[in-house]
C-alpha cells in the first residue's frame, strides 16, 4: 500500500508540473503568435519593400536621340541600325574557341582583341560583352552565315547616330561620342539617363541642345536572384525618343558653302535679313562626325588635331578676325549718323608716295597710286583707306564702337546655343584704359577706321551686321533652330538716327560691286534677280613693312601663315534685299579676288531656291 | 482467465488498431504532406532530390511509427537503458569515424544512410531518463545520488555533442533530459539555482564559444551589424516572413526563397519559407496543428496507466514544443541562431526517425494504455 500511496504522489506531483507547463506553453505560443503577427501584419510593408528592393532590379536602356531636320526637313544628324555582335560569357561554353574564331572571321588586330578580353574581364560573367558595335553588313552577314560555329555569340541590330551629309553639318551640330565622367558631372541630365555605351553630343548643337535630344530611357525591370541574376522579365516600360529640333540651314547652301569652301580655311555665314534665320553656316576644313561616334582613331585624330588649317575651330563663331575694309560700311554711318562728314565729304588720296602722317607714324592707302580726290561714294566703293583714315580722326573711335556694337559687334550673336562662340572685340578708349591701363592713341583710331588694330570679328557678327544693314537698319535676332520664335520686344527697331544714312551706305555697297572701279566688280551679277551689294575686306595678319611694300610680293609668294585674309560682306538680290552674307577665308589674299566671287556663286543659288524657302513655310516670311 | 487471454490475443491487433489515436495520427500526416509541399517549393516547383527524399522517408518512417506503436510499450521500457547505451556508443563512433561536413562530424555511414546519432539522443534519453525515474520512489528523486545519476546521464551525451561541434543539438538533448527532471519531480529549487548559475555564468560561457557562435549572438543582438555577413541570415529570414503579409505570397511564389535569398531553407529555416508562402493565417494554421499534436500527445499520458508511459509522453511532447519554439524564434528573430530543425518540417533523416520513434513510442503507449508496468 506504501507503493501505491506513494504512487500516488508522483503522480500528482507529475499533473501538477504538467499543469504548470501547459500554461507556460500556451503564453510562448501566444508569443510567438503575436511575434509573427507584428513581422506579417504590423510591418508588413517595410518587409514586403525590402523583400521587393531585394528581388527587384531594374535596368535602363539608352534612350533613343532626337533627329535634326534642316528647314525642308531632311534628316541632316538622324539614327541609323548599328550592327553589333554580343557575348554573354557565361552562355558560351567554349569562351577561347569563339572569341578565336570571331576573331578571325572579324579579322580584328591583336590590340583590337586584347581590348576585348580585357573588358572581358571586366564584367560579370552574365552580363553582355560587346565584342563590336559598328560592324558593316559584309562582316555581320559573315558572323550570321558562321553562327552554327559560335554558340552563345548574338548579333544585335542597335540604333546609333548617323550624319548623312558626314562633314557639311559638323560645325553647327557638333558630334555625339560615349560619354565620360566629365559629361556625367557636369549634366544632371545624362547623370540620369546614363547607361553604359550611351552616347551624348560633345560640341555644338548635340551639345547644347542635349535635354532636348536625349530623350528617355526605356526601362527593364527584372526579377534578380540573391547572386543578381535575372530570372525573369517583369516589366518593359518603353522611354520617348528626343526631340527632333529642326533647323533653319538649307541643306543645299549649307553643302554650297562647304564646296566653295574647299581645301581653304574659312567660313561662310548667310542669314536671313528679315528673319535673322541661318540659311548657311559653315566653317572649314571640316570633318566626318561619324568617326566619333564609336570612337575615332588615334591616328585619325592626330591628323585632324594636327592639321594646320584647324579642322577643329569653328571658324564662323570663334574665329576672331580684323574684319579689315568690311568694317567700313559701320565707319561710315556711324560718321552720317554722327554728322561727322555728309556724302559729299571729299578726301585727297595721294598714293604710296605721299601718305597721311601722324605724329611720326605713316598711314598707307593698299594702293600705290592713290585714289586721288573720293567723296564717301567712292572710298567705299574702291575702299580707299586714306578716306576712311580721315573719318576714324574725325570720327572718334567711342562713337564708332557705340555704331558697331549696335550692329552687332563684339558681342555673341547666339547667346549659349554654342559654348565655342567669341566675343569678337569693339575697342574703345575705356576699354583700353581699363584692360590695358594704357590710354587711347591717335594712331589706333586711324587703324580702327580701315578695321585693323584691335578690333576683331567673328564671320557671323559680320553677316548679323550686313543684314541689319541691308534691312533697312532694323534690328534683328539670329536664330538657327526653326520654330523658336523668341518674340524679342525690340525685333525690328531702328538702329539708325537717319534711314537715309542707311540708304547712302547700301547704296555704297552696291557701287563697290556692280561700278566699274568697284573692288569687287568682276564678281557682278547684272541680272536684277541676283544682283548684290558687298564689301570686301583684306585683313594683314602681319604689319607691313617699308621692305614690304618695296618688295610688293604676289599673295602666293609669302609664307601661308603671313598671308592676308580675305573677307567679304554682302546682301542681296539689290532690289528687294533678302539675305546677307559674310564669307572669310583664311590666308587667301585680297577680298576682291578670292572672296567675292564664293559670293556670286552663293547668290545665284540662294536665290534660286527663295521661292522654295518661301513656299516651303509661308508664315514664316513676312512681307516687307 | 485463460479464456480472457485468448480472446485477447485474437483481437489483439484489431483492438490495437482501434485504439490508435487517429487525430494524432491525421496530424502528423498533414504535417508530413505540408512538408512535402513546402519542400516542393523549395525545389523550385520541381520534384527534385529534396522533395523525393523528403517523401521516401516520410512514408518510411511514417510506417515505422505505426509499427512501433503495436509493439507493448513494455518493450519500449525494457529497451531504455540499452538503447541509450547504443546511441551513446554509435556517438563515440561519430567522434573518431564520422562523417566531416561543413566543419563538423556529425554523421556516421551506415552505408544506406547516414546517421546522426545526436538528434536520436534527444528521443532516447527521455526513454533513458523516464525509465529511470519509473521506479523511483517520491523521496528518492531528490536524493544526491539520483540528481547526480541523472546529471551524468544528460551530461555524457551532450558533452559528445558538443565536441562534434554541435551547439544546437547538444542544447535541445540537455532541454530533454531536463524536461524528463522536472516531470520526474525534481525540486524546483535545483532549477532555479541552475537557472540563477547559468545567468551568472553566461560571460563565462560566452568566453569560451567558438568565434563563429560569439559571432552569432552578436548579430542576434544587432542583426544590422554586418548585414551581408553574419546577419544576413536572420535579416533575410526577417525579410521574408515579413513580406508574407497576412495571406503569403502564394504557393511556390516566395521570391525570397525562390531567389536564393534565404539559407538553409530546407532545414532549418523552413518555416521561414512556410510563412512566406502561406502568411500569417498559413503560419498560425502550422502553430495550431503543433499544438494539436502536442496536445494529443500529452492527453496519451494522461490517459495511461503506467508512470512511465506518462513521463515519457509528457517529456516528449514538452521537447517537441521546446524544439518548434527554438526554431521558430530563431528564424523569426527572437533567439540567436542555433541549429535546431523544425520536427516533421525540416529535412533532414535522423532528425525525422527520431521524432517519429518518439511518436510511436507514444502511439504505443496509447494502444496500450491500460497496460501497467510493474
Amino acid at each position: 500500500m506504501i507503493n501505491l500511496s506513494d504512487n500516488v504522489t508522483k503522480l500528482n506531483s507529475l499533473n501538477r508540473r504538467m499543469f504548470i507547463l501547459a500554461t507556460a506553453k500556451i503564453i510562448i505560443l501566444g508569443g510567438i503568435v503575436s511575434r509573427l503577427f507584428f513581422l506579417q501584419v504590423k510591418e508588413n510593408k517595410k518587409y514586403l519593400t525590402l523583400s521587393d528592393k531585394n528581388r527587384i532590379r531594374e535596368w535602363k536602356l539608352p534612350p533613343i536621340r532626337g533627329e535634326f531636320k534642316d528647314y525642308f526637313g531632311n534628316t541632316i544628324a538622324g539614327n541609323f541600325e548599328a550592327y553589333q555582335l554580343h557575348i554573354i560569357p557565361e552562355q558560351v561554353e567554349d569562351f577561347r574557341y569563339v572569341i578565336f574564331r570571331v576573331k578571325e572571321l572579324l579579322e580584328l588586330t591583336d590590340k583590337q582583341f586584347n581590348k576585348i578580353l580585357k573588358k572581358k574581364n571586366e564584367i560579370k560573367p552574365w552580363e553582355t560583352l560587346i565584342v563590336a558595335d559598328n560592324l558593316n553588313w559584309e562582316k555581320f552577314s559573315k558572323i550570321n552565315n558562321h553562327l552554327y560555329d559560335l554558340n552563345g555569340v548574338k548579333p544585335v541590330i542597335s540604333i546609333s547616330r548617323d550624319y548623312p551629309y558626314k562633314e557639311n553639318f559638323t560645325h553647327v551640330l557638333g558630334y555625339v561620342s560615349q560619354a565620360n565622367e566629365n559629361d556625367i558631372l557636369t549634366n544632371e541630365n545624362i547623370k540620369e539617363k546614363f547607361v553604359p555605351g550611351l552616347k551624348v553630343g560633345k560640341t555644338g548643337l548635340e551639345k547644347s541642345f542635349e535635354k532636348k535630344l536625349i530623350g528617355s530611357n526605356s526601362v527593364e525591370r527584372y526579377e534578380v536572384n540573391a547572386y543578381g541574376r535575372r530570372i525573369s522579365q517583369l516589366a518593359y516600360q518603353k522611354g520617348d525618343k528626343g526631340q527632333t529640333i529642326k533647323l533653319t540651314i538649307d541643306t543645299k547652301i549649307q553643302e554650297l558653302a562647304n564646296q566653295l569652301l574647299e581645301e581653304k580655311a574659312g567660313s561662310i555665314c548667310v542669314m536671313d535679313i528679315y528673319t535673322g534665320a541661318i540659311i548657311a553656316m559653315h566653317s572649314s576644313p571640316s570633318f566626318d562626325p561619324n568617326s566619333f561616334v564609336f570612337g575615332i582613331s588615334q591616328d585619325e585624330w592626330q591628323l585632324i588635331r594636327n592639321n594646320p588649317m584647324k579642322p577643329l575651330v569653328n571658324k564662323s563663331l570663334s574665329g576672331n578676325y580684323s574684319p579689315g575694309s568690311t568694317i567700313k560700311p559701320i565707319v561710315a554711318l556711324s560718321a552720317l549718323e554722327n554728322e561727322v562728314i555728309n556724302p559729299d565729304f571729299t578726301v585727297h588720296c595721294k598714293g604710296h608716295k605721299n601718305p597721311l602722317e601722324l605724329y611720326g607714324q605713316t598711314y598707307h592707302c593698299w594702293k600705290k597710286e592713290g585714289h586721288g580726290f573720293v567723296n564717301l561714294r567712292e572710298g567705299m566703293k574702291q575702299s580707299c583707306d586714306t578716306y576712311f583714315y580721315e573719318v576714324a580722326r574725325r570720327l572718334g573711335v567711342d562713337r564708332l564702337s557705340e555704331t558697331a556694337k549696335k550692329f552687332g559687334l563684339g558681342k555673341k550673336v547666339f547667346k549659349d546655343y554654342f559654348d565655342n562662340e567669341k566675343n569678337g572685340l569693339i575697342p574703345n578708349t575705356t576699354w583700353k584704359k581699363n584692360v590695358l591701363g594704357k590710354n587711347w592713341l591717335l594712331g589706333e583710331t586711324i587703324i580702327t577706321g580701315i578695321g585693323q588694330g584691335f578690333i576683331q570679328t567673328t564671320p557671323i557678327q559680320l553677316c548679323l551686321m550686313t543684314s541689319q544693314i541691308a534691312n533697312g537698319g532694323h534690328k534683328i535676332y539670329p536664330n538657327i533652330v526653326a520654330n523658336i520664335d523668341k518674340q524679342q520686344e525690340d525685333k525690328f527697331s531702328p538702329l539708325y538716327k537717319k534711314s537715309k544714312n542707311i540708304k547712302i551706305i547700301q547704296e555704297a555697297m552696291f557701287s563697290s560691286t556692280n561700278e566699274v572701279r568697284g573692288t569687287s566688280y568682276r564678281s557682278r551679277i547684272d541680272d536684277p534677280k541676283y544682283q548684290f551689294a558687298g564689301k570686301t575686306g583684306t585683313a594683314q595678319v602681319k604689319k607691313i613693312t617699308e621692305k614690304d611694300r618695296e618688295l610688293d610680293l604676289k599673295t602666293f609668294e609669302i609664307p601661308y601663315e603671313e598671308r592676308d585674309h580675305a573677307l567679304y560682306i554682302a546682301f542681296g538680290p539689290y532690289k528687294s534685299p533678302r539675305y546677307a552674307l559674310s564669307i572669310i577665308i583664311e590666308h587667301g589674299g585680297s577680298g576682291g579676288t578670292v572672296a567675292a566671287p564664293l559670293a556670286k556663286e552663293l547668290f545665284k543659288m540662294i536665290i534660286d531656291r527663295h521661292e522654295i524657302r518661301k513656299n516651303h513655310d509661308t508664315k514664316k516670311y513676312l512681307n516687307i | 482467465m485463460y479464456q480472457y487471454t485468448r480472446f485477447n490475443n485474437q483481437n489483439n491487433i484489431l483492438r490495437k488498431v482501434g485504439n490508435l489515436d487517429y487525430v494524432l495520427l491525421s496530424c502528423i500526416l498533414i504535417l508530413g504532406f505540408i512538408s512535402l509541399a513546402t519542400m516542393y517549393s523549395t525545389d523550385g516547383g520541381e520534384v527534385l532530390f529534396h522533395t523525393r527524399s523528403h517523401f521516401i522517408k516520410f512514408i518510411i518512417f511514417f510506417l515505422m511509427m505505426i509499427t512501433i506503436s503495436f509493439i507493448n510499450i513494455k518493450f519500449w521500457f525494457s529497451l531504455g537503458y540499452f538503447s541509450y547505451a547504443i546511441i551513446l556508443g554509435m556517438l563515440i563512433w561519430t567522434i573518431n569515424f564520422g562523417i566531416t561536413a561543413s566543419g563538423s562530424k556529425r554523421w556516421i555511414d551506415l552505408y544506406f544512410l547516414n546517421i546522426q546519432p545526436s538528434e536520436l539522443m534527444k528521443i532516447f534519453i527521455i526513454l533513458c531518463l523516464a525509465k529511470y525515474f519509473h521506479r523511483m520512489k517520491t523521496q528518492h528523486v531528490n536524493s544526491f545520488y539520483a540528481v547526480c545519476l541523472s546529471l551524468i546521464i544528460i551530461f555524457v551525451p551532450m558533452s559528445l555533442v558538443i565536441i562534434q561541434p554541435d551547439l544546437g543539438t547538444s542544447l535541445l538533448i540537455a532541454i530533454s533530459g531536463i524536461v524528463v527532471l522536472w516531470f520526474a519531480g525534481l525540486n524546483h529549487k535545483y532549477f532555479f539555482y541552475s537557472c540563477l548559475l547559468s545567468i551568472i555564468s553566461l560571460p563565462i560561457i560566452i568566453s569560451f564559444l567558438k568565434p563563429y557562435q560569439k559571432l552569432r549572438v552578436l548579430t542576434f543582438l544587432n542583426p544590422d551589424r554586418d548585414p551581408l555577413g553574419a546577419g544576413y541570415q536572420i535579416i533575410q529570414s526577417k525579410i521574408a516572413v515579413g513580406s508574407g503579409g497576412i495571406t503569403g505570397k502564394g504557393f511556390l511564389k516566395g521570391t525570397q526563397s525562390y531567389l536564393e535569398f534565404l539559407p538553409e531553407k530546407h532545414t532549418d529555416f523552413i518555416f521561414t519559407l512556410y510563412s512566406e508562402e502561406f502568411g500569417f493565417i498559413g503560419s498560425v494554421i502550422l502553430l495550431l496543428i503543433y499544438a494539436l499534436i502536442i496536445y494529443r500527445v500529452i492527453r496519451i499520458g494522461a490517459l495511461s496507466r503506467s508512470y512511465f508511459a506518462k513521463l515519457f509522453c509528457y517529456s516528449f511532447g514538452t521537447s517537441i514544443f521546446i524544439y518548434i519554439v527554438i526554431n521558430m524564434s530563431m528564424v523569426l528573430g527572437l533567439l540567436p541562431i542555433v541549429g535546431s530543425p523544425l520536427p516533421i518540417m525540416s529535412y533532414g533523416g535522423s532528425s525525422m526517425l527520431a521524432t517519429m520513434i518518439g511518436f510511436g513510442i507514444v502511439m504505443s503507449a496509447k494502444t496500450h494504455s491500460d497496460q501497467s508496468i510493474a
